[in-house]
């Protein structure tokens, strides 16, 4: 008697069922991405250094202009202050890129995530799609907002004056945005590759920190040679406004960074779908 | 309403999975049948967690097959549909609510937010739904797993150890889910290492040792096969009737006098073998080996020869 047995259960019934759909994921990711506390703090610290950092160099900048010998003056450029703070945000981004893989495997999200999309590439391209997406249309106005905010204060002292409009500028600026993308997109793939939160982090420092200085121990002849293909440099041509002889150019930055992060997605790819979970 | 589907669900066939050179699971076959509650039993560490995994095509096998509703796990288009899983090891992003848990699984799917909100009151996570699910306790983490697994409807469950860490009415509840699923026509495939809960959950049984097969039989068949049921006789003629009833495969122990404990037949054949006699009877009783016991018998030289390999 329902009385004395408290009654069984019933499972809501599901009238309209779905399939597991490319679309369907990326929705899913989105929601992963959104609804975690370490990815709002990451995000809003890429945003918080890519325009603090310009401002503050470029107030410190305006400061000094007077005591400046005419070299130091010289050395400054307002693209360098404008994109200062890309240097410490990418470090940011490229966490959270290694966090969004390697935090479903510290936790054993991955293997909820992986019954319910049992073919898991979809898993890789949603991640990969959503990062990308909200990393760029992020960055993109930090970068312009930063570019804006160090020409405003420069501005006020007459100095190191520049515009969008000038030659290159606005090239190099969304180039900034473009250069955080697919940074993060890279060390999301790194993520994947090793699935170790600390092995992840470790691996990008190493590879675009710690290895090129350590190049310095090569000839000359050598290092102009390497140089301008390592990691590190590929990536950074895409936003820079010259480039020498011993340097890639923009447009060959950009394609050789797509290269890599081809690669390596493409290796993080393979393991995904062979290892076990 | 599940759509109550013919034949075997799960099916394993000769399905073997090596970890380096340990093999977990060796040479695995058998089937899991809609309708009704299949324990899987095996003592800790004999492969059942790798069996569930191999099932839904977390690892990939060394060989051997299984296949969900006739195909692969990885093959079907809604695996939520089919299947809904709680894995003993914890799925859940300790950072992320449940509720958000829950929607980013669903949405894999298209599924949408009611179902989602739907469940967490089913399992009474309702006050917690939104907190971090790191902060849970086991049993909540467990309540979680369960409206996962539900999530999508599915034909199928796989539950692995899902009353651990419950409280009482906690297991109560899942008992009562577990009977009214297999009631709707699902296949409910759910591992445990404590016997006493399959006693009363179980109908039919798989029991593994290091990786094998032991026993695939109703729980009934698998006590008495076990370890035989035992026919306790009181009689103040229990010398005159121990005499009478040994034979070959018979064998009789007398722990107080007066009191026999006969394995090896059956209470019939002791009470007209005594009627026959003219031997008085004051207690003729068949005496069940509990389950627990049962499985001891059966899996203690696996578990000897894995205690001893360690």
């Amino acid at each position: 008697m329902s009385a004395v047995t408290a009654p069984a259960p019933v499972i809501p019934p599901l009238t309209v069922k779905g399939r597991v759909t490319q679309l369907h994921v990326i929705v899913s990711e989105w929601t992963k991405l959104h609804s975690l506390r370490s990815t709002r703090w990451s995000l809003a610290v890429a945003v918080v250094l890519t325009i603090g950092l310009p401002a503050i160099f470029a107030a410190i900048t305006s400061s000094h202009w007077g005591s400046m010998a005419p070299h130091e003056r010289a050395d400054r450029h307002p693209l360098d202050i404008a994109l200062a703070g890309v240097n410490l945000s990418q470090l940011a981004i490229g966490v959270l890129g290694v966090l969004v893989i390697t935090g479903e495997y510290a936790t054993g999200m991955i293997r909820a995530s992986f019954t319910a999309v049992p073919k898991r590439l979809p898993v890789l391209w949603a991640k990969i799609t959503v990062f990308a997406v909200v990393s760029f249309l992020l960055m993109l106005p930090s970068v312009l907002i930063a570019f804006w905010v160090s020409q405003v204060i420069l501005n006020k002292h007459h100095i190191l004056q520049t515009s969008l409009s000038s030659h290159g500028i606005l090239r190099s600026v969304v180039g900034g945005a473009v250069y955080l993308t697919l940074f993060g997109v890279f060390c999301m793939a790194m993520g994947a590759i090793v699935r170790n939160t600390a092995g992840g982090i470790a691996s990008f420092v190493a590879l675009f920190f710690v290895i090129p200085p350590l190049l310095n121990v090569f000839p000359t002849s050598w290092q102009n040679a390497i140089n301008p293909w390592i990691p590190n440099s590929a990536f950074r041509s895409i936003f820079q406004l010259t480039h020498g002889s011993h340097s890639l150019s923009p447009a060959g930055g950009l394609a050789v960074s797509l290269g890599y992060v081809a690669f390596t997605v493409a290796v993080a790819a393979v393991l995904l779908v062979r290892r076990d979970t | 309403m599940a759509v109550i589907t013919l034949g075997a669900v799960i099916e394993a066939n000769a399905l073997t999975k090596d970890y380096g050179d340990k093999r977990a699971v060796d040479g695995l076959s058998f089937t899991v049948q809609p309708g009704i509650v299949t324990g899987f039993l095996g003592p800790n560490g004999s492969g059942k967690s790798t069996t569930m995994r191999l099932i839904l095509g977390l690892d990939a096998v060394t060989s051997g097959d299984v296949t969900v509703n006739g195909k692969h796990y990885r093959d079907h288009k809604a695996p939520l549909h089919e299947v809904g899983a709680l894995l003993e090891a914890r799925s859940v992003h300790t950072g992320r609510s449940a509720y958000y848990h829950l929607l980013s699984l669903a949405q894999t799917h298209g599924i949408g937010r009611k179902r989602v909100d739907e469940l967490i009151d089913l399992v009474g996570l309702h006050d917690v739904a939104r907190k971090r699910a790191g902060k849970f306790s086991l049993g909540m983490g467990q309540r979680l797993g369960i409206a996962t697994a539900l999530l999508g409807d599915p034909h199928t469950l796989l539950l692995d150890e899902p009353v651990n860490g419950l409280d009482p009415e906690g297991i109560h509840w899942i008992r009562n889910l577990l009977k009214a699923l297999a009631a709707e026509g699902r296949a409910v495939f759910v591992s445990s290492h404590l016997m006493s809960e399959m006693a009363v959950t179980a109908d039919h049984l798989i029991v593994i040792g290091r990786g094998k097969l032991i026993a695939d039989t109703s729980v009934d068949e698998f006590v008495r096969r076990a370890s035989g049921a035992i026919v306790r006789v009181r009689s103040p003629q229990a010398t005159k009737l121990r005499e009478l009833v040994l034979g070959p495969e018979i064998t009789v122990t007398s722990n107080e006098s007066g009191v026999l404990e006969i394995a090896g037949t059956t209470p019939e054949k002791v009470g007209d073998l005594a009627a026959t006699n003219g031997i008085t009877l004051h207690e003729l009783t068949l005496v069940q080996a509990s389950l627990e016991e049962a499985f001891m018998e059966m899996t203690r030289d696996d578990v000897e020869f894995k205690a001893a390999a360690a």
